[in-house]
């Protein structure tokens, strides 16, 4: 696949654009062309789950990496598949850089979506993606502490989910930076990301 | 035999031979003419365990008519749903019918009406052929089957159309 922007241009760009329009500002404030900033919003500063191999999962264990979370389910047909798929190109677009980035789907639907089929649903979108999931309580306070909207609809016996379709961003320490609207194309993503990657502030 | 008996008698018959073969000509033309035509149907595949799933395609009807409903025998519950996206939040909705206005390609699609596949009869793997029956109803409240099979596309496939 050809590089579709090259990455020095795009960095350039941002950093010229940056010394004109930051001077007297807080210089090291890195500007991102399509993400919501959320470097200074208190929010999604901790979790504590589990992966479908059972074993715990916090903020910490991800140091090093830059995460991309959304949450979600799995009989989900419309917005998840559709950003899962785009995860999956904004990982290639990124490049080798893009080996650096762990995406983490957080199931907003744990009595259906087993640890089993959760791991599986992810896999067949990335082998290097990972599924999250909690107990109903668990799951509704992650969600809370992101702003993440979800709410079960019922449909006949059944029921579905209507949830928030964004993507939330942290840095390679930690802190949460960017939320990534359901309407951005995986190369703008990919533009941001990159960005969060470059500045270590 | 009185002459104009047996002439009566055949020109009843030769009547009776006309209608039924009207008749089976009508039936032919119904067959052959759906209310609606349907292009590039596909269905979303599962991974082993996954309970439901989305079928999609584009619909265009000869004169103004609804979706009432689908079945399949590929899953115990089949509903129509409509998602939408608003402040970033999907919604997602069950709907009694679809319009299919007269001559407009209405697209069952992910961000959209959809067909949901509830409580799957067996994982869906991709290039599977799964059978559905839509019902549709036109302005005089007729109703007619569809049958369309609609291949699974692999769980990451790419969709044709845009978010927005």
């Amino acid at each position: 696949m050809k590089s579709v922007f090259s990455r020095r241009a795009v960095l350039g760009s941002l950093s010229v654009l940056g010394l004109g329009l930051l001077t007297g500002c807080d210089s090291n404030k890195p500007s991102f062309k399509y993400a919501k900033d959320l470097s200074n919003t208190i929010m999604g500063r901790s979790f504590k789950l589990k992966d479908p191999q059972g074993e715990t999962r916090m903020l910490t264990n991800y140091r090093g990496v830059v995460v991309m979370i959304f949450f979600g389910f799995t009989q989900c047909p419309a917005v998840c598949p559709t950003a899962l798929a785009r995860a999956v190109k904004i990982k290639k677009l990124m490049g080798r850089d893009g080996d650096r980035l762990q995406v983490i789907f957080i199931t907003l639907d744990p009595e259906r979506d087993t640890p089993k089929v959760l791991d599986a649903y992810v896999k067949a979108f990335d082998p290097s993606f990972q599924a999250l999931y909690g107990t109903l309580e668990q799951t509704a306070a992650t969600a809370k502490e992101f702003g993440v909207f979800y709410e079960k609809i019922p449909s006949g016996d059944t029921y579905t989910l209507s949830h928030t379709a964004t993507s939330y961003v942290y840095d390679s320490l930690g802190r949460l930076r960017l939320s990534l609207s359901a309407s951005l194309t995986a190369q703008e993503c990919a533009e941001d990301l990159l960005t969060v990657m470059e500045v270590r502030s | 035999m009185n002459p104009n008996h047996a002439k009566k008698i055949n020109n009843q018959r030769l009547k009776q031979l006309f209608l039924s073969v009207s008749l089976l000509t009508l039936a032919g033309q119904a067959a052959a003419q759906s209310q609606v035509n349907i292009s590039e149907p596909w269905v979303r595949a599962t991974v082993a365990g996954q309970q439901a799933t989305g079928a999609f395609m584009t619909l265009t009807a000869t004169s103004d008519s609804k979706l009432i409903s689908a079945t399949s025998p590929a899953a115990k519950i089949v509903q129509i749903h409509e998602s939408s996206m608003k402040n970033d939040v999907m919604s997602m909705q069950q709907v009694e019918s679809v319009e299919l206005p007269t001559g407009k390609a209405v697209s069952l699609s992910p961000h959209g009406y959809h067909v949901m596949l509830i409580d799957l009869v067996a994982q869906v793997k991709e290039g599977d052929k799964v059978p559905l029956t839509l019902t549709v109803e036109d302005a005089k409240g007729e109703k007619q089957s569809i049958q369309v099979e609609a291949p699974a596309r692999a769980l990451g496939a790419p969709e044709h159309s845009k978010m927005h």
